[in-house]
């Protein structure tokens, strides 16, 4: 593979996007593109974008899913806006995606998928190859069915299972297009199939020719290069995707606390993955629970922090609403509590596979009585990992319940970690009280928190729960004055904990036209918009939340420095109507996105140039 | 301060002013439990109470034990997690009808079918009191209650069906006035490993009185009721002349001498099943005692089981090894 005279094009920055029927094995396929391309030292972002049916009839439009990576040899900080290359390996895949592709990006369609039947299938009135549709894209047809085939002539698999392979032969093309390496892939493989020698010769055959197939057909004008990022942070990283970094950042949290985690959980998309990933992780003391409820799971949590280990539970919008009165629980018997929340498209069951961040305010707000719990959110894979240890030490230096924010966009894609070296992580371990001088179960620290005794401690015998208690003696009170004092006391070390936090940093020259305010998942195509703007000479400055509950100190001097405020959010301005409570002196425009998609770094930086337009 | 003295009933009593109504059928619950835990030596600290929402409740906190009331139905949850994060603790479960068969009947079941070793008490009245006076999941059809002025027309469910079809392992009925029978069937529950679940008749003075009255009253009750003992002839009857005899899927009344044995240990739960049909029959006695005893796993033991195993042979875990995997890659 080393006599390839073909033209090489040098190109720092490229979107492609796979797209073919849920069956046709593309998250696969992306996801080894991915792990070859961060092997290859490029910087990357990818998003998986599925249907919520595991198995839509075959060839329908309801029954694409799609894989997008963004690879460049600069830091990128978004999974790409308009793909350069589409691969669609049916029909409906290119009907549903073409339409987002760079205008003269290059198209790779798989003909060997467009009979009639499958036109029919993807509701085709004529076939988008030959009624103009494509026009001014590069359409590279290739009968990707027809040539795996013939690559496995004489393989002992049924030809169901051989057309199963037509995902590596594709697979093999674009790293050939690339200029990846493919052995990575051989590795994985081996490990996957090592002991199905069918499967492993099948899909490894499949993998080859497609990469000569790219080299020997000269079906594109040229190969591409996309050279290292060469001034990447030494260091080590791994590819990780939120929903494994969240899980990680738990473990580690409880870790740090010197407690044992307990997962109490029940399956949700797009959550799941996070108690499958701790499921693995028995042999680090983890303990999961997949329980019968979503209520179940944050009961047990709050049981098991009662007993002395660190509670989390793990859900999505829906589940959240179910969870809401245990929350309330949690906050007034003061246990530490993590609880996970990747938000997904609503109201109700709304877009179980889409993106949103519209459960802001149910997660600030949203409980009976005066129930204050501390909100933290993650921008993006590779940061959910810290804010998940923030999570926890919250939790436990506070005794409270901490609501842990993620979204869809951020658990399933993937980017980079710099991992951090073990000695740079916090340590905020536990001190259970075991001296019963004194001790009641309200005696509190100086940030508040009360006193910890666990079960099986001798002589601090106490009982906890959902009644209001005495604030000295830990009974069960009904006076009025004492409500008060413990609602208020509640609410104090919540907001003690912005002693904690830091103010969130802003990047922008002095005194900017417009200030953008950004959290979760809009923190990519936030800062590409802002920074290309930035490029510009345009006065425009960012700044991003993590600390959603409470808001931490210092932001009004930065809000005060700007001439106006802008909030993209995938939600009705959630957080600019936070704000605009918090901080009524200033006027926090809300500009808002509820597509299941996640806002676009092009569509952002349009939006923010309207406004300084308006202002010059 | 180590309990290695004996302790005694009071000991457990917490000082706080119990608040039941006068003649409450949970006073005599709370003592017969406290009395067991002094007879089986129960170390205070590893007990755990933990209770849900209605009058049965607020028991965790008359009691000198760690304490944890919970949420309406959820008594099961919180107790697993509790029971599941530290296995050493002997964990109780204080629920009622409404509470654990109603707002909190899929906890029940399930946390029964896992078998977690907690003893569930389950304060049947038949009515919901906390609430002041609204039917309940175990109210009989018909009952006119504030919320069914004209009879209510809700089937109710049989709790020891309800436990023995979801797997419970072990299932016993008892009753508030019979203190010395109850604290057999706690002491029973008590020793038993996993999943124990104890109906105890209790009578609401207030919004039900009377409505065990048939089985508790005195001049009625030696007639009315039959106490299982396990390895015992089943014999009722004042002059424990009667007896009951398995037959097919039934029992019949015979003579004391034919009276089968009763066996709550046996694998299957056939016939504590067939038992508890005798409630559905005004001229059967109404069974009480252990229906059904047998060991099994808990998932207390079977998670930690699990986790040991996968630690004997991967090796304890450190939080180094879970963040740098294989794949990582290391630029200089």
């Amino acid at each position: 593979m080393s006599s390839d005279t073909s033209e090489i094009i040098r190109q720092d920055d490229v979107t492609i996007r796979f797209a073919g029927d849920s069956g046709d094995g593309m998250q696969l396929t992306g996801t080894q593109f991915t792990e070859t391309t961060a092997l290859v030292g490029n910087d990357l972002a990818t998003f998986p974008d599925f249907p919520a049916e595991i198995r839509a009839p075959a060839g329908t439009r309801a029954g694409v899913s799609g894989f997008q990576i963004h690879f460049s040899s600069a830091d990128i900080y978004t999974p790409g806006d308009a793909p350069d290359v589409l691969v669609a390996m049916n029909p409906a895949a290119l009907i549903i995606n073409y339409k987002d592709l760079k205008p003269g990006g290059i198209i790779l369609v798989n003909t060997g998928a467009f009979t009639d039947k499958d036109l029919e299938r993807a509701d085709c009135k004529t076939n988008p190859l030959t009624d103009g549709s494509l026009s001014g894209f590069r359409v590279i047809q290739e009968d990707i069915n027809q040539r795996t085939i013939e690559a496995l002539a004489g393989s002992p698999l049924g030809k169901k299972d051989v057309l199963r392979c037509k995902n590596f032969f594709t697979l093999g093309m674009m790293y050939w297009l690339f200029s990846r390496p493919i052995e990575p892939t051989l590795v994985w493989l081996e490990e996957k199939f090592g002991k199905k020698p069918d499967l492993f010769d099948a899909n490894t055959r499949a993998l080859k020719a497609g990469y000569n197939h790219g080299e020997l057909l000269r079906l594109f004008q040229g190969r591409y290069e996309v050279p290292k990022v060469d001034n990447v942070e030494p260091g080590t990283y791994r590819n990780i995707n939120g929903n494994q970094a969240v899980a990680l950042g738990l473990v580690a949290g409880a870790d740090l606390a010197g407690l044992k985690a307990f997962l109490g959980s029940y399956p949700i998309t797009p959550a799941t993955d996070i108690l499958q990933y701790m499921s693995v992780m028995k042999n680090h003391g983890v303990i999961t629970c997949q329980m019968e409820d979503e209520i179940a799971g944050i009961c047990t949590a709050i049981g098991a922090s009662f007993a002395g280990h660190l509670g989390i539970t793990t859900t999505s919008g829906p589940g959240l609403a179910l969870k809401t009165e245990a929350m309330g629980l949690a906050v007034i018997t003061e246990l530490p509590l993590v609880i996970v929340n990747v938000q997904r498209g609503g109201p109700s069951t709304g877009l179980p596979t889409k993106v949103e961040q519209a459960d802001l305010l149910q997660c600030i707000f949203g409980r009976n009585g005066e129930a204050p719990i501390p909100v933290v959110s993650c921008s993006s894979p590779a940061d959910a990992f810290e804010c998940a240890v923030e999570a926890c030490r919250i939790a436990v230096e506070y005794m409270t319940p901490v609501i842990l924010l993620s979204d869809n966009y951020i658990a399933n894609g993937a980017e980079p970690w710099k991992l951090p070296t073990m000695e740079s992580l916090p340590h905020f371990e536990v001190k259970f009280v075991t001296d019963p001088e004194g001790y009641t179960p309200y005696t509190r620290d100086a940030k508040l928190a009360r006193a910890w005794a666990k079960p099986g401690t001798p002589d601090l015998m106490h009982r906890i729960g959902g009644l209001e208690k005495d604030a000295r003696t830990g009974n069960v009170s009904y006076d009025p004055e004492n409500h008060q004092i413990m609602c208020e006391t509640r609410l104090a070390k919540v907001m003690g904990i912005r002693d904690s936090i830091p103010t969130p940093t802003y990047y922008g020259p002095d005194a900017p036209d417009l200030l953008v305010v950004s959290w979760g998942s809009t923190y990519g195509a936030t800062r590409s918009a802002v920074e290309a703007l930035q490029k510009e000479g345009c006065r425009i400055g960012r700044l991003h939340m993590r600390h959603m509950y409470p808001l931490p100190y210092g932001l009004p001097e930065i809000f005060a420095s700007a001439r106006r405020i802008v909030l993209p959010e995938m939600n009705f301005g959630q957080l600019a109507r936070l704000l605009t409570s918090e901080y009524p002196q200033f006027k926090f425009e809300q500009h808002y996105k509820v597509k299941g998609k996640p806002f676009f770094a092009p569509e952002l930086k349009a939006h923010f140039r309207k406004i300084l337009e308006e202002m010059a | 301060m180590s309990e290695l003295q004996q302790l005694k009933a009071k000991d457990y009593k917490s000082n706080q002013e119990i608040r039941w109504c006068p003649g409450c059928g949970d006073y005599s619950i709370i003592a017969s439990v406290q009395a067991v835990l002094a007879d089986i030596g129960a170390v205070r600290e590893n007990v755990v109470m933990v209770s849900g929402i209605g009058c049965s409740s607020r028991f965790p906190y008359y009691m000198e034990t760690y304490g944890f009331h919970g949420i309406h139905g959820r008594a099961n949850a919180i107790a697993t997690g509790v029971k599941v994060a530290n296995p050493d603790l002997q964990v109780w479960v204080i629920t009622g009808d409404g509470d654990g068969l109603s707002i909190g009947g899929n906890h029940m079941i399930h946390s029964l079918r896992r078998n977690v070793d907690l003893k569930i008490i389950l304060f049947n009245n038949e009515i919901y009191g906390l609430t002041k006076g609204q039917y309940s999941p175990t109210s009989p059809q018909g009952l006119k209650t504030k919320t069914s002025p004209f009879g209510s027309v809700d089937a109710p469910f049989n709790p020891l069906q309800l436990a023995l079809g979801s797997g419970a392992t072990f299932v016993a009925r008892t009753l508030d006035t019979q203190p010395k029978h109850m604290k057999e069937v706690l002491a029973a529950a008590a020793a038993h490993k996993g999943s124990a679940f104890v109906e105890v008749w209790q009578n609401c003075v207030i919004f039900n009185d009377g409505c065990f009255k048939d089985w508790t009253d005195k001049t009625m009750r030696d007639e009315q009721t039959i106490m299982l003992q396990p390895g015992q002839p089943m014999v009722y009857g004042k002059d424990q002349d009667k007896g009951l005899k398995i037959d097919g899927f039934a029992l019949k009344i015979v003579p004391a001498a034919e009276a089968s044995t009763w066996d709550p240990t046996v694998d299957s739960a056939g016939p504590a099943f067939v038992m508890t049909q005798l409630d559905n029959d005004p001229t059967m006695p109404r069974p009480f005692g252990v229906f059904r005893s047998v060991r099994k796993p808990t998932l207390d033991e079977l998670v930690h089981e699990q986790i040991n195993t996968v630690t004997t042979k991967r090796g304890p875990g450190a939080l180094k090894d879970l963040l740098y995997t294989p794949d990582c890659w290391t630029v200089d």
